[in-house]
């Protein structure tokens, strides 16, 4: 089974961190990673830098362009990558956006996934109609993941279709907005929540954009199977370090 | 139909929708909705009763004697630069703010790069009382400081894209950005025939109108409809998809699509996408653009900002692909000196943009009795400071 199936069967809630690979530094990669299934994080996507993040607000955007000018390619993440299994147990998934994967090559970049122990991918700008004509096989091929996006603004149809064709779990982008922290949660996003948990859609929900401390991930996860932290993490990354990943994870578990 | 768009909204393999999830429903409202609109009786009459009134068409075919006899051809100039905002660009946000007003839409966003498309889309906005948002890069903010102040004047908030390179590239991102933030009220006036489907097919239907007044006032001039050449200069590519149109299926008719070699295409600094470029996607569409090997979206370059953009519209990669159209590429140097050749053989100050394709024939000959419709999209106005600066008038 895959790792993430796996994960997703596990009883308490789930905290999932992104980072942007090759931010702060080029070669903090691995550490990142070491660090967070340390401190108990049980799953991580792994952003690969693009030039133009359209879903993305300004935190990650920055460390994209940074993470580009230290030099990152998916040659370069794929080579710091290669012996992460023998360390790093937890699901991995890579999240980028479609047209480096498309320069590298679908096939080419979802075998590089599978050698490596990846285990899923979320490609925001890749439609789900695409996917499943021209990628689709590819990808079960080698039992990667694709994770697809349901919105505030998706209707319950869509959200049925996107239920039926999910093999792992939803990510559920938390309002209508690029990626960005925010402090709390109001009342349209948690009846949107509710909405959305009194769907009983047969794949798990992760809600991700916006969840940045303790009270943001309760919130998340009042119905949700879990939630991820992206912008928050990437920030506190770029002021306190490496070592801050513990007490920062810990802040969040202890709610 | 070989080279409309197909259902799924690709010209061959290009085009498509590559829009984040958030977008979704926005893209699908407008797919499924966009011909009906534009079908319309009452849309068509008011697009048309605009285009006439407001925006001064039928806008001329001008034979250029002078300019015919220096290069011993015919050489007509559908004369886009008298459009009201001084180009073409108003052709497509007179049919946008029409297609959001029927949306229900009460904001409109656009990016901008010269500034041109951001005028035109605070005009219409102006002239509709809807409130209007342009995103322009801090970059060329600075270098075009009138167009911004026309944008305020016209009511219009610009606001900087202070991200990646600061330029159009970039300020359509942040537009897409205010897009997914907002995606209830908003509509996005795209500029070129660019960005996911619909947005190609319709900014060209709503650019055609070039080619279907070319027809007409070519038929009172040569006793037909069909010329043998029609020259465009191709950025995103409206102007020239809007030339080609009703000429894409008669392939007696000769399509030239000129690009801009900035410092020399092979220099490190141009913007000749169909030489430079190769498939991938950007703001959401399938086409040909400039990259890293890595996928990486790369800087163009050119004097003229409105050629400044590192792919082309998926239309064009089609054409450019099946060879349908002749790709050329002109340097900063040759658009210059074409563009003070015009001033002085026709009394006309064209736009950069369009002088890139009035340069190709001093390279590129033509039969004598060859007739040739140029789609001068532009004036010059806005160009005076590059003008004065190139030749130190």
């Amino acid at each position: 089974m895959n790792r993430i199936n796996q994960k997703l069967q596990e009883e308490h809630k789930l905290l999932s961190i992104y980072f942007t690979a090759g931010y702060p530094k080029l070669n903090d990669t691995v550490a990142i990673l070491e660090n967070l299934e340390k401190s108990g994080v049980d799953m991580v996507e792994i952003g690969l830098p693009f030039s133009d993040p359209l879903a993305d607000g300004p935190t990650i955007q920055a460390s994209s362009t940074q993470a580009l000018e230290n030099g990152m390619t998916s040659n370069i993440l794929f080579e710091q990558l290669k012996d992460i299994r023998k360390t790093v147990t937890m699901p991995l998934i890579i999240m980028g956006y479609f047209n480096p994967m498309l320069q590298y090559g679908i096939e080419a970049f979802c075998k590089k996934c599978s050698e490596i122990g990846i285990d899923g991918l979320i490609i925001p700008d890749l439609p789900v109609k695409e996917y499943n004509d021209l990628y689709k096989t590819i990808f079960e091929k080698y039992n990667l993941i694709n994770v697809f996006l349901i919105t505030p603004q998706t209707s319950d149809e869509r959200i049925r279709f996107i239920d039926k064709i999910s093999n792992g779990f939803i990510y559920m982008v938390s309002s209508s907005s690029v990626t960005g922290a925010q402090n709390t949660f109001g009342n349209t996003q948690k009846d949107y929540f509710k909405r959305i948990a009194n769907m009983n859609l047969k794949a798990s929900q992760i809600v991700g954009f916006g969840i940045s401390n303790a009270e943001t991930f309760k919130q998340a996860t009042s119905h949700a199977k879990g939630a991820i932290i992206g912008s928050a993490f990437v920030k506190q990354l770029k002021e306190n370090g490496i070592n801050s990943i513990a007490s920062f994870i810990k802040k969040i578990r202890t709610s | 139909m070989k080279y409309s768009v197909d259902k799924d909204g690709y010209y061959g393999e290009f085009g498509g929708a590559f829009v984040p999830e958030m977008l979704y429903p926005n893209i699908e409202e407008l797919r499924l909705k966009y011909i009906d609109i534009m079908q319309d009786a009452d849309f068509k009459k008011e697009f048309d009763a605009l285009l006439k009134e407001y925006v001064g068409r039928p806008t001329p075919l001008y034979f250029a004697k002078r300019l015919s006899e220096k290069y011993n051809t015919k050489i007509y100039l559908k004369r886009e630069d008298l459009c009201h905002t001084g180009a073409h660009k108003i052709n497509n946000t007179i049919g946008q703010i029409l297609m959001a007003k029927r949306l229900g839409k009460n904001r409109v966003i656009a990016e901008t790069g010269a500034g041109q498309h951001g005028v035109a889309t605070a005009t219409v906005c102006a002239l509709m009382g809807i409130e209007c948002v342009v995103y322009m890069g801090e970059i060329d903010i600075a270098r075009q400081a009138p167009n911004v102040a026309r944008m305020k004047m016209l009511g219009a908030t610009v606001i900087p894209a202070l991200s990646g390179s600061r330029t159009l590239k970039d300020a359509t991102n942040e537009a897409i950005r205010d897009w997914i933030n907002n995606p209830v009220d908003t509509h996005y006036i795209i500029g070129s025939v660019v960005g996911p489907h619909p947005y190609p097919d319709m900014v060209a239907r709503f650019q055609s109108v070039i080619s279907e007044e070319i027809k007409k006032q070519l038929l009172a001039h040569e006793n037909t409809e069909d010329p043998d050449y029609v020259v465009a200069c191709v950025g995103g590519g409206s102007n020239a998809a809007g030339a080609f149109y009703h000429y894409l299926e008669n392939t007696s008719v000769k399509l030239i699509a000129v690009e801009a070699a900035g410092l020399g295409v092979h220099s490190g600094e141009s913007a000749a996408t169909s030489v430079l470029g190769n498939e991938g996607v950007i703001h959401g569409s399938k086409t040909l653009l400039m990259q890293t090997e890595d996928g990486q979206i790369t800087e163009p370059y050119s004097i003229s900002a409105g050629l400044d953009y590192p792919g082309v519209g998926p239309l064009h990669a089609y054409l450019c692909k099946t060879k349908r159209a002749e790709f050329l590429s002109i340097t900063d140097d040759e658009a210059m000196q074409a563009g003070l050749e015009l001033c002085k053989l026709e009394g006309i100050i064209p736009a950069i943009e369009s002088a890139h394709a009035l340069a190709i024939f001093k390279t590129k000959k033509f039969k004598k009795d060859a007739i040739i419709v140029l789609n001068l999209s532009g004036r010059g106005d806005k160009d005076l400071d590059t003008y004065i600066k190139y030749f130190d008038f």
